[in-house]
């Protein structure tokens, strides 16, 4: 089966529907599918739930789906670097389910590896664990947290092959393997599609069972923190 | 005279110990990297991926995929290794971290700690904070005693929303270092010129065995 598509708006075709969820990989502005990002903006498709760490900045990554109005939920851990976020959350436009960024990896995870639920120390006590069921382990108080997929992943990595295999590049990685294992459909773009076989197969992060189409494209890779020392 | 940021980071790279791994939060708690011991061997990670944290980059040098837990751009040493978001809070929940230096809004005298958010005010989100305080080691707080209006951030009982429950271990102010103990806060040191009478006058929750 092809792989293999020529861009973004090609492999999004007949995958998008309003409403649906979307597991989405990076970190900050680090790692993330940024021309999937760019095509969902302009299929105008809306009323998503979107699971990623972070929701952009206002005019890239994520950010760019607020501007249409075409997130209806976040589910994410820390939201603190886009304005028009904060806008249309307090307008009641845009609904926000935190997620402590572990969790939120676990339950990427586990939802990827058909694992429906798990118990976790991360929120016992606070507001997070509030509404869900407690279990005492050896003493311990941990709080069932559900696995998580979504109708669509769309993850970022460095290189790329025809089966799908995948390899990301430093803290690039990030949320990208997880969010790769829990899409029902998950797309990957990559800076570099190189021949079956030239990737070291031992050094593979994501194997290309998890990936149903996958396209090559350039990155921006827009930098949040500049922040250097000097030579 | 109370310790500055500076003295607080410096005070808090005692807390380390040769061989930890340790992860440090945003703001006071990064200081704490500028008084690592020379003949200490410690590791750094940051939640986003990535073991062996290096120093800032130089102009040549910076690289968009390699970014800290506060997206400012880092380098990588020669130990360094790079991990998915699950395996990085494996390691964080499991227990294998062996430190935490965190900033903090208000910390209880249970041990409670509230950072992530104030009801009514902008909520940004707790990042990796609640996954930290739950499965590290060691936690150890680095914030001001007192708040801007000059009210103790040492409580009887935290006001704000918890990050998490009974998770402190100790407490670095400006006034002093303080345990969490049975019973209250144990006061270990006073910052220079400190009197323990200044302290009780400035700290709301309650001060044990002194």
């Amino acid at each position: 089966m092809k792989k293999v598509f020529s861009s973004a708006d090609e492999t999004l075709n007949g995958v998008l529907k309003d409403g649906m969820t979307i597991a989405a990989g990076g970190f900050g502005l680090c790692g993330i599918p940024e021309n999937l990002i760019a095509a969902i903006k302009s299929s105008g498709v809306k009323e998503l739930t979107i699971a990623s760490n972070n929701a952009g900045v206002d005019d890239f990554g994520l950010g760019l789906l607020l501007q249409d109005r075409q997130v209806k939920k976040m589910i994410s851990s820390y939201v603190g670097e886009n304005d028009l976020f904060m806008q249309q959350y307090l307008a009641g436009e845009l609904e926000i389910e935190f997620n402590p960024q572990g969790t939120l990896a676990e339950r990427l995870r586990a939802g990827g590896a058909g694992i429906p639920g798990f118990y976790t120390a991360t929120g016992v006590g606070t507001k997070i664990a509030e509404g869900k069921e407690t279990k005492e382990f050896d003493g311990k108080t941990y709080v069932l947290e559900r696995g998580l997929r979504a109708d669509l992943a769309i993850v970022k990595a460095w290189k790329g092959d025809a089966q799908g295999n995948l390899t990301y590049r430093k803290t690039a990685m990030n949320f990208n393997p997880e969010c790769a294992t829990a899409g029902k459909i998950t797309i990957a773009e990559v800076e570099e599609i190189v021949p079956v076989g030239a990737l070291d197969k031992m050094q593979i992060h994501t194997p290309g069972v998890y990936v149903q189409r996958i396209f090559a494209a350039s990155h921006e890779k827009r930098i949040e923190q500049r922040t250097t020392r000097a030579a | 005279m109370p310790w500055d940021r500076n003295d607080m980071a410096a005070r808090a790279a005692q807390e380390l110990e040769d061989g930890f791994y340790v992860n440090l939060g945003i703001g006071i708690p990064t200081l704490v990297s500028n008084y690592v011991p020379e003949d200490y061997d410690i590791t750094l990670q940051s939640e986003n991926g990535m073991l062996g944290m290096g120093p800032f980059p130089t102009e040549e040098e910076i690289d968009a995929d390699l970014i800290n837990a506060g997206k400012q751009t880092v380098t990588e040493l020669e130990r360094t290794s790079y991990f998915s978001s699950s395996q990085s809070f494996a390691m964080i929940r499991g227990g294998h971290i062996n430190l935490s230096i965190l900033g903090a809004m208000e910390v209880s005298e249970a041990g409670d700690l509230a950072n992530w958010m104030i009801p009514g005010r902008l909520v940004k989100g707790m990042g990796g904070a609640m996954d930290l305080v739950a499965g590290v080691q060691r936690i150890v707080i680095i914030m001001d005693h007192a708040n801007k209006a000059g009210e103790s951030k040492l409580l009887k009982k935290c006001s704000l929303p918890l990050t998490g429950q009974g998770v402190v271990d100790r407490i670095i102010t400006n006034l002093g270092v303080f345990d969490v103990v049975e019973g209250g806060l144990k006061v270990i040191e006073l910052a220079p010129e400190v009197t323990m009478e200044e302290v009780l006058n400035k700290t709301e929750a309650t001060i044990v065995g002194s």
